[in-house]
């Protein structure tokens, strides 16, 4: 697929080569069922899980329609703790204002995981300017060296196989002494440790996201299993971190409640390794630490998605369980969806952001199998929303025109019953006749986009509505 | 104020369907976060210890219960033995660690920690045994790159410190009254990452190995 160039727009070109992409499916279905299994044992083994759940949509829905005045409360907090907080409404505000303290004087910035950095494209505009940056979780540091963005909203090199690292390593690592090619786990790991520790005790800023905001005491928090968010942040004289203003959740203990879900949704883990609660500058006696503390907050279009058929996404913690149970996502992965976040999640989200007429294809990247909803921790209605979109698209004339050809064709057909179920009837059993004793099609007319990357199950020769006649006698 | 932030504070009321909020609603609001509810906890029946013992150890943390302070040294050197390291250690100057008699041939260091060093000890603000976690509050006497920059952490808890769920452990913080620190680090295990093929792999950038002394003896 061709990176430079992708774009939500383009989504069904990029899916179509995602499917042809056979690294991609080595990786993904390597990924799948470890995060699968894991999720779902520890969700078994947590009794409280759905009362959980419930308690922490309570907490979100109380925070997003009271959003004005937990953001205040959280930057009066922020400040009266000796950090700054900046608002931004685009991504280019937010850049300028990251660039506004970075300054120019710092070389080399380091980067923590932050998915509000990639709408802000802050990399690019940070590089632009002649700094360093230097993107510190594995992951990130992996499709750095790749000049890819990140593929998954937790595991962003999740597309890459062991070798592709390891070819990465290769071809990127001698200027830091590194001879032969590591093939294993441990030594690729380990390597990038080396590397990045030189890095993270020679920079001038770190850069991190945040999971949460805390209105109560004006902390940011980050989740993380690595240790380089915090490295990336005790480290260097300055500390920024951007975060999106639907963040910031009450006190410290509705973020208990939500961080009960948060590590057994994404890795099925009860706690990830770190987490950390992130509350101005260092004070007078401490002796490390940064020296400045500020906060960038992104709106992004979302106060807008407040109040509207939209406004439970804004729940969203970014777990990942539901990338990681959709099979969409688990066919093409995250880069065919052409923006920052991709999934389920992504789907909904971006047109939000970036505008359904650049993004028309995303909600129809879905079965609406309804499995997503089923493992979203925040119970996100994500079918349902993604439906909300179709229509929305329908409406604003946005179908493409085969799409409404063939609704069209339908409506006709569903006005007119006894026409239906004679062709329906035909059809079915053409098809059984067609798919013999498999039972499946590998090539059906007029849907080669379908079959030439999956198999069609064929009818068993009747139509739903004879076999429910049958049923029902 | 700035102009930005003034128009994100008008879309989301406008989004909202609304003016600023009445005073009422905002005194309601300031009082669901000075008393703030309760979260649902994970209920189990455990002792205290042992559960944050148990779940320390699920996670590739390791533990050693001594009875008393003095007994403290000795669990280290077994420690350091058992993975062949060197005496050099860099030291918090928590109080729990205040009365502690170090042997004579270790090199202790008092300050935050470089990146060439290996091993600390710290204290910890207290331990969680619903997820066998370890929190650390930034200070004087607890600089955050001790927890990050060694290849092992060592943490040494008392068992009074150790609290049943993290509510219990923001309701002793607002109880003492502390301000919230520049930095609280709960920490569970030691440093992981999976982004190789989703192959766990200890040791990615912080500690490799993370190790408590659990001590019996109450203040
Ligand atoms: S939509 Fe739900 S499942 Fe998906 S990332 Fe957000 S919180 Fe997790």
């Amino acid at each position: 697929m061709n990176l430079e160039n992708r774009s939500a727009a383009r989504f069904k070109q990029q899916a179509a080569s995602a499917l042809k992409d056979n690294n991609l499916k080595t990786a993904l279905a390597k990924a799948k069922d470890g995060f699968v299994l894991k999720r779902l044992h520890a969700v078994e083994d947590l009794d409280e899980f759905e009362a959980i759940r419930a308690e922490a949509r309570k907490i979100k829905d109380h925070a997003l329609s009271h959003l004005d005045f937990y953001l205040e409360e959280f930057e009066r907090k922020v400040k009266e703790n000796g950090g700054h907080v900046h608002w931004a409404q685009t991504p280019e505000q937010a850049c300028a204002l990251v660039m506004d303290i970075v300054g120019t004087e710092a070389k080399q910035v380091l980067k923590g995981k932050s998915m509000v950095s990639e709408e802000m494209g802050l990399n690019a505009a940070l590089e632009a300017k002649g700094h360093t940056v230097v993107e510190t979780d594995l992951g990130e540091y992996i499709i750095q060296l790749a000049h890819e963005p990140p593929s998954h909203i937790i595991a962003p090199a999740v597309h890459k196989t062991r070798d592709q690292i390891s070819d990465l390593f290769h071809g990127e690592h001698p200027k830091y002494g590194l001879n032969e090619r590591l093939t294993e786990v441990p030594d690729l790991v380990n390597e990038a440790r080396q590397v990045l520790r030189e890095k993270f005790l020679n920079s001038d800023v770190g850069i991190t996201g945040a999971n949460f905001l805390i209105a109560e005491t004006g902390s940011t928090v980050i989740v993380t299993n690595e240790g380089n968010g915090d490295l990336s942040q005790i480290l260097p004289k300055v500390h920024i971190v951007t975060a999106s203003i639907e963040k910031v959740v009450p006190t410290l203990n509705d973020t208990a409640t939500l961080l009960r879900l948060l590590g057994r949704s994404a890795t099925g883990q009860e706690m990830s390794s770190y987490t950390t609660f992130s509350t101005g500058p260092k004070r007078a006696n401490d002796h490390d630490g940064p020296e400045e503390f500020h906060v960038v907050l992104l709106d992004n279009g979302r106060s807008k998605v407040l109040g509207s058929e939209f406004q439970d996404i804004l729940r969203c913690i970014k777990c990942g369980a539901c990338l990681n149970h959709c099979p969409v996502y688990g066919a093409i992965g995250g880069h065919a969806y052409g923006w920052v976040y991709s999934g389920p999640m992504g789907s909904v989200l971006t047109p939000l952001i970036i505008g359904l007429e650049n993004s028309y294809d995303l909600p129809n990247a879905c079965s609406l199998n309804g499995r997503c909803a089923k493992v979203c921790p925040m119970s996100i209605p994500l079918p349902d929303l993604l439906r909300q979109h179709r229509f929305k698209a329908f409406q604003r004339g946005l179908t493409d025109s085969r799409t409404k050809l063939g609704l069209k064709a339908w409506a006709y057909l569903v006005t007119r019953p006894k026409l239906y179920s004679g062709l329906t009837s035909l059809a079915a059993k053409a098809l059984a006749l067609l798919g013999g004793s498999r039972g499946v099609l590998r090539k059906a007319p007029l849907a080669s986009g379908w079959t030439s990357v999956r198999d069609l199950p064929v009818p068993q020769g009747q139509t739903f509505q004879q076999q429910w006649k049958k049923a029902s006698e | 104020m700035s102009e930005t932030r003034r128009q994100i504070i008008d879309n989301i009321r406008a989004s909202l369907g609304r003016g600023p909020l009445p005073d009422g609603v905002v005194t309601q609001l300031r009082a669901r976060i000075s008393e703030p509810e309760q979260g649902i906890r994970p209920r189990f029946d455990q002792d205290l210890a042992e559960r944050f013992g148990e779940k320390l150890q699920s996670v590739a943390g390791t533990l050693t219960r001594v009875a008393t302070l003095n007994d403290v040294p000795s669990a280290i050197q077994q420690y350091l033995d058992q993975h062949q390291l060197s005496k050099n250690i860099v030291m918090s100057t928590h109080a729990v660690l205040d009365g502690i008699e170090w042997p004579e041939d270790w090199e202790i260091e008092q300050r935050p920690a470089r990146g060439e060093d290996t091993i600390s000890v710290t204290g910890a603000y207290a331990g969680v045994a619903e997820t066998g976690t370890v929190a650390i509050l930034s200070g004087t006497e607890s600089p955050s790159t001790l927890n990050f920059l060694p290849d092992d952490h060592i943490v040494v808890i008392r068992m009074d410190q150790i609290v049943s769920h993290f509510e219990d452990l923001w309701w002793l913080l607002q109880k003492q009254d502390l301000d919230m620190p520049r930095t609280v680090n709960l920490i569970t295990g030691p440093s992981r990452t999976a982004d190789v093929e989703q192959t766990i792999q200890l040791g990615a950038h912080g500690p490799r190995r993370f190790h408590v002394v659990l001590v019996e003896q109450r203040e």
